[in-house]
């Protein structure tokens, strides 16, 4: 009786309003993305470290339809002059044949405190003419987890002195808010740990986030392990994704990029769409009305 | 009475150079073009601006970082 009461609750059928929604983006670089002074044409940034071969991630990066590479800031190899140099000239090559845009992420990877992080961005934005940055100051080199307190510092620091900041940060709700209110371009919660593959652990957490963070770009940054994370992770209503071991590890880098690329396209788009809400009984889609009916028993 | 060499690190490692040297003296001895774009340098924890290299003096016992771009996520 009660379960007869409730799916008739469940069944009525809700008047729509019906608006005439915009026309169906057909790619991503009709539906762009700003952040800070940026305007991309891709949702996807790909990181650059641990791909099979130099080929392979310049594949991935063309496959992914990525506008934003992240690379990192490191000591020149004094022993090998030139060699280290390949990174930023093949990534700079490729585009100037393609003529696509390719933008640098360079990222503070490695920090621990915010003084080291402020210095790294510094040397950055000198070496590779951009006042982007991917702030991340990390806690301890076992889960690699931000440390809240140093991050936040950092941060304010560099917006300060003029950065655009992309904030790398755990899936607290109110760090999340902090960093968005000291004025960080974009603010990057985890997905799970780095290069652990395992998608969105509090999806939660993220949506909770999502909901407080309205006025500044969100970007899933770390732990995501397949084309169905990024999906999850656009559905709801992240503006964009940042991975990198997800296709540097796969099996097929570029396959994997290709698969991404469509992943948060599709996501992006039911995101928009607005998706049904859940329930917990059946609700036949095809209507009663017009049923044949069989002669007497 | 002048010194004839200095004592620096550069990227972790000591180096001995001649006093006097600036940072684009530097770069042009570690076999470096200092117009080749993609790195910076940082002296004692502080950038100096690649339009400074050529009248900036590398100091006794001063560390030298000199970074690029490398893979990362």
């Amino acid at each position: 009786m009660e379960n007869a009461e409730l799916r008739r609750v469940t069944e009525e059928v809700r008047p729509r309003t019906v608006t005439t929604p915009p026309p169906i983006p057909n790619s991503q670089s009709q539906d762009p993305l700003k952040i800070g002074g940026l305007t991309l044409h891709s949702r996807v940034f790909l990181g650059t470290s641990r791909y099979p071969s130099l080929q392979s991630l310049l594949d991935s990066v063309e496959a992914s339809g990525t506008e934003l590479v992240t690379v990192s800031v490191r000591r020149v190899d004094l022993g090998a002059a030139g060699d280290k140099q390949s990174l930023l000239g093949a990534l700079r090559s490729m585009t100037s044949a393609s003529g696509r845009s390719l933008h640098m992420l360079p990222n503070t990877a490695g920090c621990y405190t915010a003084r080291e992080a402020v210095l790294t961005a510094q040397l950055a934005r000198e070496a590779l003419e951009t006042d982007l940055v991917k702030v991340e100051v990390i806690g301890d080199n076992e889960t690699l987890y931000p440390d809240a307190v140093q991050l936040l510092k950092a941060c304010s620091e560099l917006v300060t002195d003029g950065f655009q900041v992309l904030a790398y940060c755990g899936d607290d709700p109110i760090t999340a808010r902090k960093l968005a209110d000291v004025g960080c371009a974009a603010v990057m919660p985890l997905a799970a740990p780095i290069g652990s593959g395992m998608g969105l652990v509090n999806p939660y957490a993220l949506r909770i986030i999502r909901e407080l963070i309205e006025d500044v770009p969100l970007v899933v940054d770390a732990g995501l392990g397949t084309a169905s994370d990024v999906a999850q992770a656009m559905e709801l209503g992240y503006d964009g994704v940042l991975l990198n071991t997800a296709v540097s590890g796969a099996k097929h880098p570029a396959w994997m990029a290709a698969a991404i690329g469509h992943a948060a396209h599709a996501g992006r788009l039911a995101y928009r769409a607005g998706r049904i809400s859940r329930r917990l009984y059946a609700q036949a889609s095809t209507p009663d009305e017009g049923r044949i009916e069989l002669g007497g028993a | 009475m002048t010194s004839t060499a200095i004592d620096i690190t550069v990227n972790g490692t000591a180096r001995t150079v001649p006093p006097g040297l600036t940072v684009d003296g530097l770069l042009r001895q570690l076999d470096h073009d200092p117009s080749i774009p993609g790195i910076a340098v940082a002296v004692a924890d502080r950038v100096v601006r690649r339009a400074n290299w050529s009248e900036t003096l590398v100091p006794e016992g001063a560390r030298v970082e000199i970074i690029t771009a490398a893979q990362g996520g």
